[in-house]
């Protein structure tokens, strides 16, 4: 079993609320000095959904990012949770990318690696939640997709997927190859062992420029957007919150609810 | 060259009708289509849509184009995709926009590719700029953090709405318009994957989305045990039960009572956050509520930032305290 999994460095999505910034004139994100970036988390459950398999059935995990000041621990963390390998497309040629030039690059990167029987990626980047790369991806190589799947399993070259759907999720089978995109339904993703993360210490990821992939100068980066950035703002918080006090937590309470009585709320 | 024109509208059917998306994205594309000058289209796709075109209508269409095949019966990218790319390239609209639902999220980036374009995902705003004529696309970002206006400078210009984001027109039967049949023109030998069943998670009561209370609990609820008290306190208000993601993954409630970006989107009348923190991507879920209460024992929780009442203790001796006041205050 050939696995291709995409991961994307990005902002810690744990990180309180109060230290997210936005410098308005540059319509940009200000990155947090004191929080280093991470696997965005629904990546992390990709790698697990390819670990999943290559316990039942071994085989290898190839894991794939696209970025630019790469953190080696970050991007290594896979590796520790039991990848076999790291590619990195890092070059100042791939910044600025939007769903369109992330998913092309992304594509021709696969292209290169060549053998494959599923590729994973997480269902939406926790920074932009755009959604739509491991779609483009599969558009780009004319691959079935198949969407914020919960779990898989692999029989006979064929892959029985459950789906998280509104009420409940639903089950399709698709042929490989194909690309899947998981949701955090799986389930929690493994903690790299000591073990683990002591071998991925070891591994040096392969590094590939935009001429190593014979990609189009204009399909990649900021060249190869399809959208542009207006406007990036945070809304205004107005919030009061009244504090209800009383002698106990019990005493509290019962405040609480007669509050929301004499407010007409109860 | 032919120009693009019009607004056009993917309207997804439930239980025979029109589901409430379809209808809040015609009263948002009704709008949208008056502010260009331009016509509203429906485009209803999948089996047996009998008279829904004239409900379309109602709704605000001029014209509905109406694919109509049983290979069309449950939804399938490979299916869908190649049908809405058909009729796009064929209608040519300057706008096409989906709801953010289980279809959506899967059909729009896939036929934006289609289209050498993307697709703004999870809107909850849409606007024509008045310089440009550009459609501005808002949407959430940073799990919530922030907000994000795109723009597509090429048509057609692809984006996904989220529920509840929009509101419907008040249905007009009198109302005028056209259906187009459109035939599929399906290659069955090019769809690639098979729907074996559909397994609906079984929900007890009221659905969350409806829920004109829900109490929702985070991680601090700790077990499913402590989500037995949430459940009395909800039942006593006749509302639903909601949860942050950590209790989902941590399998102490279904996953569909998840509250947040990736889960169900809810405005109820009141929110009773218990030991919740009011992380972004939870709250981008939850701020469509018009009272929100929060119970955590962590003064420094966003969900203070949030809530215009709270309580700032132990929810283990807060919550069972405060539903004895209400089922009290209730029965007066």
């Amino acid at each position: 079993m050939n696995m291709i999994v995409c991961v994307k460095q990005v902002i810690d999505p744990e990180a309180p609320p109060a230290s997210f910034k936005i410098d308005p004139s540059a319509n940009k994100v200000v990155t947090p000095p004191s929080v280093p970036p991470v696997i965005s988390p629904f990546d992390e459950h990709a790698v697990e959904a390819a670990l999943r398999i290559k316990d039942v059935q071994g085989g290898k995990i190839t894991i794939l990012s696209l970025g630019t000041n790469l953190l080696r621990e970050v991007v290594k963390r896979p590796l520790a949770m039991g990848a076999d390998e790291l590619i990195l497309l890092e070059d100042d040629a791939f910044a600025e990318s939007d769903s369109w030039s992330t998913a092309y690059a992304l594509a021709m990167a696969i292209k290169k690696i060549g053998e494959y029987d599923l590729i994973f990626c997480g269902r939406q980047a926790a920074d932009w939640d755009a959604g739509q790369v491991g779609s483009g991806i599969a558009e780009i190589l004319g691959l079935p997709s198949i969407t914020v799947a919960k779990k898989i399993d692999v029989t006979d070259g064929k892959a029985r997927v459950e789906r998280v759907t509104a009420d409940g999720y639903e089950v399709i089978e698709v042929l490989l190859p194909a690309l899947i995109t998981i949701s955090n339904e799986l389930g929690e993703p493994r903690y790299p062992k000591i073990t683990g993360i002591m071998a991925a210490k070891k591994k040096e990821p392969i590094i590939w420029k935009p001429a190593d992939i014979g990609a189009d100068a204009s399909q990649i980066g900021t060249a190869g957007k399809r959208i542009k950035l207006f406007k990036l703002f945070q809304p205004i918080h107005e919030g009061k919150c009244e504090i209800i006090d009383g002698e106990s937590p019990e005493d509290a309470a019962a405040n609480l609810a007669l509050k929301l009585r004499e407010a007409k709320i109860l | 060259m032919a120009e693009y024109k019009g607004v056009m509208i993917h309207c997804e059917v439930a239980e025979g009708k029109l589901a409430a998306i379809a209808t809040e994205l015609l009263g948002c594309g009704r709008k949208l289509a008056d502010d260009l000058g331009q016509e509203l289209y429906a485009a209803l796709v999948g089996n047996k849509l009998s008279d829904l075109a004239q409900e379309a209508i109602t709704f605000g269409a001029d014209k509905v184009y109406v694919i109509d095949d049983p290979l069309l019966k449950d939804y399938q990218t490979d299916s869908y995709a190649p049908v809405m790319e058909k009729l796009i390239k064929q209608v040519m609209p300057q706008i096409f926009l989906l709801g953010q639902t289980s279809i959506g999220r899967d059909l729009a980036p896939r036929l934006a590719f289609k289209l050498d374009t993307i697709a703004t995902m999870d809107c909850v705003e849409l606007a024509i700029d008045s310089d440009s004529k550009r459609l501005l696309q808002t949407k959430p970002v940073f799990g919530g953090n922030a907000q994000a206006i795109f723009i597509n400078e090429s048509d057609t210009q692809v984006a996904t709405v989220r529920t509840k984001a929009m509101s419907p027109l008040e249905p007009d039967s009198s109302r005028q318009g056209e259906s187009i049949t459109i035939d599929a023109g399906i290659d069955s030998s090019a769809i690639r994957t098979k729907v074996l069943e559909q397994v609906p998670e079984a929900v007890e009561g009221i659905k969350l989305e409806d829920a004109k209370v829900v109490v929702s609990g985070g991680r601090g609820i700790g077990s499913a045990d402590g989500f037995k008290q949430l459940e009395e306190l909800a039942k006593i208000l006749k509302g639903a039960v909601g949860a942050t993601r950590p209790p989902c993954d941590n399998g102490w409630v279904p996953a569909g009572l998840q509250v947040g970006l990736t889960g169900k989107i809810i405005s109820p009348d009141l929110y009773i956050a218990v030991a919740l923190s009011g992380a972004s991507q939870h709250m981008t879920g939850s701020s469509g509520a018009k009272t929100i209460v929060a119970i955590n024992k962590d003064a420094e929780a966003n969900i203070f930032r949030e809530a215009r009442f709270g309580i700032v203790g132990d929810w283990k001796k807060v919550l069972p305290a405060f539903t004895d006041k209400v089922k009290e205050l209730l029965v007066e």
